[in-house]
C-alpha cells in the first residue's frame, strides 16, 4: 500500500506542478478510524494529505459531476467505471480528465468491523494481508479477506477500465466468483416470502437519503423524492413509502450501477441496499449481456435497444 | 352482488389499444368492465413511477399495451419501452408483488378480439390472486 501512496504522490504532485490539471481528487484521512474522507488538492503542498489504504471505499465519480475545470483524480476499478459512465452520460469530459488508474485490493467493511468489539475503535493500521484494530484495552489482528465490503469480494473489475497513468501494476482479475448467489436465492423465494424479506430488510431505513447521495449516479437537479407536484413517492417512513424509495432509487441504477457499494457503506442502518441494485445488474447482463462502465462507446442499456430483445413476458 | 371485483389499471397507447378498445366497443364485443384506462401518447412515455401509483393507491392489477414491435407511431418509442418493462417486471417480482399483477400486451388498432381476449386474461388472473395485500398505503394522510 505504501508503495501505492508514493507513487499517487509523486503523479498527484507532479500535475499540480505542471500545471496539467487544477485540482486533485484522492483521499485524506478522516477524523475517525476506517472513514477516508474525499480530499481536493489544489496546490502541490497539499498533496502531502493524501492516503491511500483500505478504507478508500467512497465512489470518487460523485465529486466531478458537472465540473468545469482540469481535474486529476484517483481512480480505483469501480471509481474509473462510475467515469465512464459520467462521460457517457456527458457530466463530464473526457479530455478534462487525468486518470491516476490504482488497481484496487478490496476496501474493508466499517460495519463488520465495528459489530466485533464491544469497545470504541480508536486507531486501524494494517500490513498488506492484516488489519490490525486498537482500541481501549484491546488489539487485534483480522486476516483483511474476511473483513472486505461484500462488493469487493466478488468484484471481479479490480483494475481501472480507463487511465492515463498507473500508480500500482494492474492485478490478476478474479475469476470464477459467483456474483449473484444472494439474488439468485431471493428469486427462488415465493412471493409473500419474498415480501417479507424485503420488509425485514427496510425495517430498520430511516429515509436519510445517504445511499443517494454516496451514490455517483444520482445527480439529478430535482431528485424524484423531493418532487411535490406531483409526490410519486411519500415522504413519510410508511413502509410502503420506504419500499417505493428503494424500489425507484434502484431503478434509476438500472444498467449504471457498477456495484461499487458506496451505498451500502454509506447506510447508517447497515441495511443491504445493494440487493436490489443487484437485481438488475444481473437482469441487464442476462438479457442484455451489459456491465456498466467497461466501454465508451457503447450505449447504455436503458439508452438503446435491439429489434430482437426478448419480449416473452408480453402478450 | 357481493363478489369481489378487481380492480386493473389499463394504460394504453393512443395510436393503437387504445383504437383496440374503441373498435371492441363499435363492434359490441363482451368482456369483463375492470379495467380502468388510461390513455397514454406511447408506451415510450410510460413511468415505472406511473405503474408503482397506481399501485399505491390500491389498483389489484395493471396492464400496460401498446404497438407491436416495429409498428410504432414515433418510430421505436415501443423497443425502448419493453427494455425498461423488462426490468421493471423482474424487479417487482423480486420485491414480493406476484406475476399476474402485472401485464403486457402488444395489440394493434384492429385487434379488437385480440384485445377483448387479453381483457379476458388479465381480468382472470388478477381475480384467481385475489385482493392484494401489499404496497398499499395504510398510514393516514398528512397534509
Amino acid at each position: 500500500m505504501s508503495e501505492y501512496l508514493s507513487k499517487i504522490k509523486e503523479i498527484s504532485e507532479r500535475l499540480l506542478k505542471e500545471e496539467k490539471v487544477e485540482i486533485i481528487i484522492g483521499f485524506r484521512k478522516g477524523t475517525v478510524p476506517m472513514m477516508n474522507e474525499p480530499c481536493f488538492a489544489k496546490t502541490p503542498e497539499q498533496v502531502k494529505e493524501l492516503v491511500w489504504d483500505s478504507n478508500c471505499g467512497i465512489n470518487l465519480a460523485n465529486y466531478l459531476t458537472d465540473r468545469k475545470e482540469k481535474i486529476g483524480i484517483i481512480a480505483k476499478g469501480c471509481d474509473s467505471r462510475n467515469i465512464v459512465t459520467h462521460i457517457i452520460e456527458n457530466k463530464i469530459k473526457r479530455e478534462q480528465l487525468f486518470i491516476i488508474g490504482v488497481s484496487c485490493k478490496g476496501m474493508i467493511d466499517k460495519n463488520k468491523i465495528t459489530s466485533m468489539f464491544e469497545n470504541e475503535i480508536n486507531e486501524v493500521s494494517e500490513d498488506e494481508e492484516n488489519i490490525i484494530v486498537k482500541g481501549e484495552g484491546f488489539e487485534k489482528t483480522l486476516n483483511k479477506n474476511d473483513v472486505l465490503q461484500e462488493n469487493c469480494k466478488i468484484c471481479v473489475h479490480r483494475n481501472p477500465v480507463i487511465y492515463d497513468e498507473l500508480a500500482a501494476d494492474l492485478l490478476v482479475e478474479q475469476k470464477d466468483v459467483d456474483r449473484y448467489e444472494d439474488v439468485r436465492k431471493i428469486e427462488a423465494m415465493a412471493p409473500e416470502d419474498k415480501w417479507n424479506y424485503f420488509d425485514d430488510i427496510l425495517s430498520d431505513c430511516i429515509r436519510c437519503y445517504a445511499c443517494r447521495n454516496a451514490c455517483p449516479l444520482c445527480y439529478c437537479p430535482t431528485c424524484f423524492v423531493d418532487e411535490s407536484r406531483p409526490q410519486w413517492v411519500g415522504k413519510s417512513i410508511d413502509p410502503v413509502d420506504t419500499r417505493t424509495f428503494h424500489f425507484l432509487r434502484a431503478y434509476h441504477c438500472a444498467g449504471r450501477c457498477t456495484d461499487c457499494g458506496a451505498c451500502e457503506r454509506a447506510c447508517p442502518m447497515g441495511i443491504k441496499v445493494r440487493t436490489f441494485t443487484k437485481k438488475l445488474g444481473k437482469d441487464c447482463l442476462e438479457l442484455y449481456g451489459w456491465e456498466a462502465g467497461l466501454s465508451l462507446d457503447e450505449r447504455p442499456p436503458l439508452d438503446t435497444y435491439r429489434p430482437d430483445d426478448p419480449e416473452d413476458f408480453i402478450k | 352482488m357481493n363478489e369481489w371485483k378487481p380492480r386493473i389499471v389499463g394504460f394504453l397507447c393512443n395510436w393503437c389499444s387504445y383504437g383496440a378498445a374503441d373498435l371492441a366497443g363499435v363492434s359490441r364485443m363482451q368482456y369483463p368492465p375492470n379495467v380502468r384506462v388510461i390513455r397514454i401518447p406511447c408506451t415510450g412515455r410510460m413511468s415505472p413511477k406511473f405503474i408503482l401509483a397506481a399501485f399505491m393507491k390500491g389498483a389489484d392489477g395493471v396492464w400496460i399495451s401498446g404497438c407491436h414491435p416495429g409498428d410504432c407511431h414515433y418510430m421505436e418509442g415501443n423497443y425502448y419501452a419493453r427494455r425498461k418493462f423488462a426490468l421493471f417486471k423482474n424487479l417487482i417480482e423480486y420485491m414480493g408483488i406476484e406475476p399476474g399483477r402485472l401485464h403486457f400486451s402488444w395489440i394493434s388498432s384492429a385487434e379488437s378480439t385480440k384485445f377483448a381476449s387479453v381483457v379476458n386474461e388479465v381480468t382472470s388472473a388478477v381475480k384467481a390472486l385475489g385482493p392484494r395485500e401489499h404496497f398499499i398505503k395504510t398510514m393516514p394522510r398528512v397534509a
